[in-house]
């Protein structure tokens, strides 16, 4: 009925370079790769006395977050500070929309303060696409989170996490645990680990925190924890979110413990130099116990750490493209 | 006045006529084809060489808004829509602010609808006050003012024995029930059809179970009681199957389709355009085809546009956040014209789902060409092409994919009761 493109090149400048930073899905490995390089350098720089570089320099970051978040919101606005940005935060949460302004309103009255680049979490899946397609095209997008869509840079701070622990992404398999349905990381991921070329996805999850048909995304789905976590290179944590005790997707915080926490016991199964992550903030006791989170496998730390260069990376990757097209389209203009 | 149509390609399903001929109308009424009634001089002849000439279609859904938000659409301004879309007659739904539970509200539409003086409007009857799934609405008033059939809309009766009753009095009174069949709690939240597409977007998704469910159990409860019943908007292959089903056991039993869940799929969703947003969800290439199969075999009997026009705003969020619904009243016909362009249906078999068969369903007197019958008239062009533009379109709604998309075949001129309500 009607021609299908690729709804994922909107971040995407005619000439494939990263203009938005929306969604891991149909970027190629190059830009992926070339998005771990880049953070990797400003790892390298962060760990130095000076850590500032002018990479963003008299552009405007506005953190719009429509959704309570401290840890992405502030490693976001640390991001934009060490790319010499001028940084504004706004919770949106607790302000306009609550008087009725609808999300289009905010988003046109701060372009007209001449923002240069939105980070936007938002609890609707697609809000970034929206705001990139039909609101604010010209000003760069960087997802930070929208619904159970995608949350592209955790995707990638895990993928940078993997690389230095591991190396090359080939032969690797890969195990992701817990709340498949509910979580934009565990989408965000699946796409990168796919693209960087990993031999094997796995998820692991009751049937009722797994999506519908979530074996088209390419991966192999193991209700049973032993079984699926055995002899893989990385386990990778979820977050359970307490209220899905109530909504009938789980009996019991215990229950769920039991059968899918990540102990001693079952990372045993998993290859002997596997690592294990979680997107934090963690539920000890919950999704895993303290032993494993605080053991020497857990990178969990060092994902913290990478977060700040990813987001530098694909903050500045974002804003070089944006302004290219953009000085390409006032001299179009022009003649 | 008289009014002679000649030369066209005139299709009347009651009669299985399928000729080129001349169409006489006097007093408002079909007087005569191919023989001229006595006496007759046309005041007005139409020139219908290359077009068909066929009943005005019969819409079984469709939502003017009136009365509700004014902002969304009115009588007058979805009327406009309806004859330049061929359409004469239209169903809409009593989802209506406030919903048509009483006998004032039916008066109204009517009054609105006789001011507007295109084409008739009937109105479908709150099945329960206020919609609300407790208390009966006056259904039998209700008829008498009007209403052609009664429903509870996508809020169907959570409890069973309220919706028993609800049968049993419509039964009482020879009255047609509607159903557009959507399991509350497993529709919860959901804004399209749960599948890969809907994983892929992370959106909340609504199983094909959750119309499937409410179909299974109207079923046994119509197989009880004995009501005239029809389910409208059908989305899925299971349903279709089911009512294929009670259908051959007898059951009085019918349904329609919206031309769009024949024509797309979740696929469309894609990119989180809000335009493909619509409950009921458009679903997999299987449910389509089900679907499709369905109007073949005259499981399903009846076309609608299941017409539901927005303002901007309603459209201009992030996906889940916006409203369901899409335009649809001009569009019905050259989109159903590519069922027959695809030979899935012959011209006349299209005719015959877009006319004939909702009078049939609805128990209507109209969508015939029949000597004596109201000359409700769709003439259309079925090879013109043309584009729909927010210039020719006379909803007050934007929402449709099809805005600017090439559509093949167009009404040229509508008659209702022998006047010509719209001309291109």
């Amino acid at each position: 009925m009607f021609e299908q493109t690729d709804p994922n090149q909107i971040q995407l400048t005619h000439d494939g370079e990263l203009k938005h930073f929306i969604t891991t899905e149909g970027l190629s490995r190059e830009i992926l790769t070339d998005i771990l390089d880049r953070a990797d350098s400003f790892v390298d720089m962060s760990a130095k006395q000076v850590k500032k570089v002018p990479l963003l320099r008299g552009k405007t970051v506005v953190n719009l977050f429509f959704e309570a978040s401290t840890r992405t919101l502030s490693t976001f606005e640390l991001a934009a500070k060490r790319l010499s940005a001028d940084v504004l935060n706004l919770n949106i949460s607790t302000s306009s929309t609550k008087k009725g302004e609808t999300l289009k309103d905010t988003l046109m009255t701060l372009h007209a303060m001449h923002s240069d680049m939105f980070v936007v979490r938002h609890s609707s899946s697609g809000a970034a696409h929206f705001i990139a397609e039909h609101v604010t095209p010209d000003v760069a997008v960087i997802n930070a989170g929208d619904g159970r869509h995608a949350h592209p840079t955790q995707a990638m701070l895990d993928m940078l996490t993997i690389r230095q622990a591991k190396g090359a992404f080939e032969p690797l398999s890969v195990a992701i645990v817990g709340d498949i349905l509910h979580s934009r990381v565990a989408r965000s991921q699946i796409h990168a680990l796919r693209t960087l070329g990993v031999s094997e996805i796995r998820v692991i999850a009751p049937n009722t925190l797994l999506p519908r048909d979530i074996e088209s995304l390419g991966v192999k789905v193991f209700t049973n924890m032993q079984e699926g976590i055995k002899d893989v290179d990385v386990v990778m944590m979820l977050r359970l979110q307490k209220e899905r005790m109530t909504s009938a997707l789980l009996p019991s915080e215990s229950e769920f413990y039991k059968l899918y926490g990540l102990t001693m016991d079952k990372l045993a199964l998993a290859k002997p130099d596997a690592v294990v992550m979680h997107p934090g903030p963690i539920n000890r006791g919950v999704e895993i116990a303290s032993s494993v989170a605080d053991g020497d496998r857990s990178l969990i730390l060092d994902q913290v750490t990478n977060g700040i260069a990813v987001r530098m990376a694909v903050m500045s990757m974002a804003m070089s493209g944006q302004t290219k097209e953009r000085s390409e389209l006032t001299e179009a203009g022009e003649e | 006045m008289n009014i002679l149509i000649q030369g066209g390609r005139i299709i009347d399903p009651a009669s299985e006529m399928d000729a080129v001929g001349d169409l006489y109308i006097q007093n408002g009424k079909i007087a005569g084809i191919n023989t001229m009634p006595q006496g007759f001089t046309a005041d007005q002849t139409i020139d219908a060489s290359g077009q068909v000439v066929c009943p005005g279609l019969i819409d079984i859904c469709a939502h003017a808004r009136e009365p509700g938000p004014s902002q969304k659409g009115s009588i007058n301004s979805e009327s406009a829509a309806a004859v330049a879309g061929g359409v004469t007659t239209m169903i809409t739904p009593p989802t209506t602010s406030p919903v048509v539970d009483s006998a004032a509200v039916a008066e109204l539409i009517k009054d609105r609808c006789e001011e507007a003086g295109r084409m008739t409007i009937r109105p479908m009857g709150a099945m329960t006050k206020g919609l609300e799934g407790e208390q009966l609405a006056p259904m039998a008033g209700l008829a008498s003012s009007g209403c052609i059939a009664f429903t509870n809309a996508r809020k169907p009766i959570a409890n069973s024995l309220v919706l028993l009753r609800c049968l049993e009095y419509a039964a009482t009174h020879d009255l047609l029930v509607i159903f557009q069949a959507q399991d509350t709690a497993l529709a919860e939240g959901g804004c399209m059809h749960d599948g890969s597409v809907c994983t892929r977007l992370g959106l909340n998704g609504i199983p094909e179970a959750a119309e499937a469910i409410e179909v299974a159990r109207c079923l046994l409860l119509v197989e009880q009681t004995g009501v005239k019943a029809h389910f409208g908007q059908l989305s899925c292959e299971r349903s279709v199957r089911m009512i294929a089903d009670a259908r051959e056991r007898g059951l009085p039993v019918t349904a329609d389709v919206a031309i769009q869940n024949l024509l797309m799929t979740d696929e469309n969703v894609n990119g989180f355009h809000s335009e493909f947003h619509l409950i009921p969800p458009l679903r997999s290439q299987l449910d389509r085809a089900g679907l499709i199969q369905g109007v073949i075999s005259g499981a399903i009997q009846a076309i609608c546009s299941d017409h539901q026009p927005h303002e901007r705003a309603a459209k201009e969020a992030p996906f889940a956040d916006t409203e369901p619904g899409m335009i649809g009243l001009q569009t019905l016909l050259p989109l159903s014209l590519l069922l027959v362009k695809q030979n899935m249906l012959e011209l006349p078999q299209l005719v015959e789902k877009l006319t004939l068969a909702p009078a049939r369903i609805l128990g209507l007197n109209a969508g015939t060409l029949t000597i004596g019958s109201d000359a409700d008239i769709c003439i259309f062009d079925p090879e013109a092409e043309w584009l729909l533009t927010s210039k020719n379109n006379y909803s007050r709604g934007q929402n449709t994919p099809f805005m600017e998309y090439p559509l093949q075949g167009k009404t040229t001129y509508t008659l209702h009761r022998g006047e010509v309500v719209y001309t291109a």
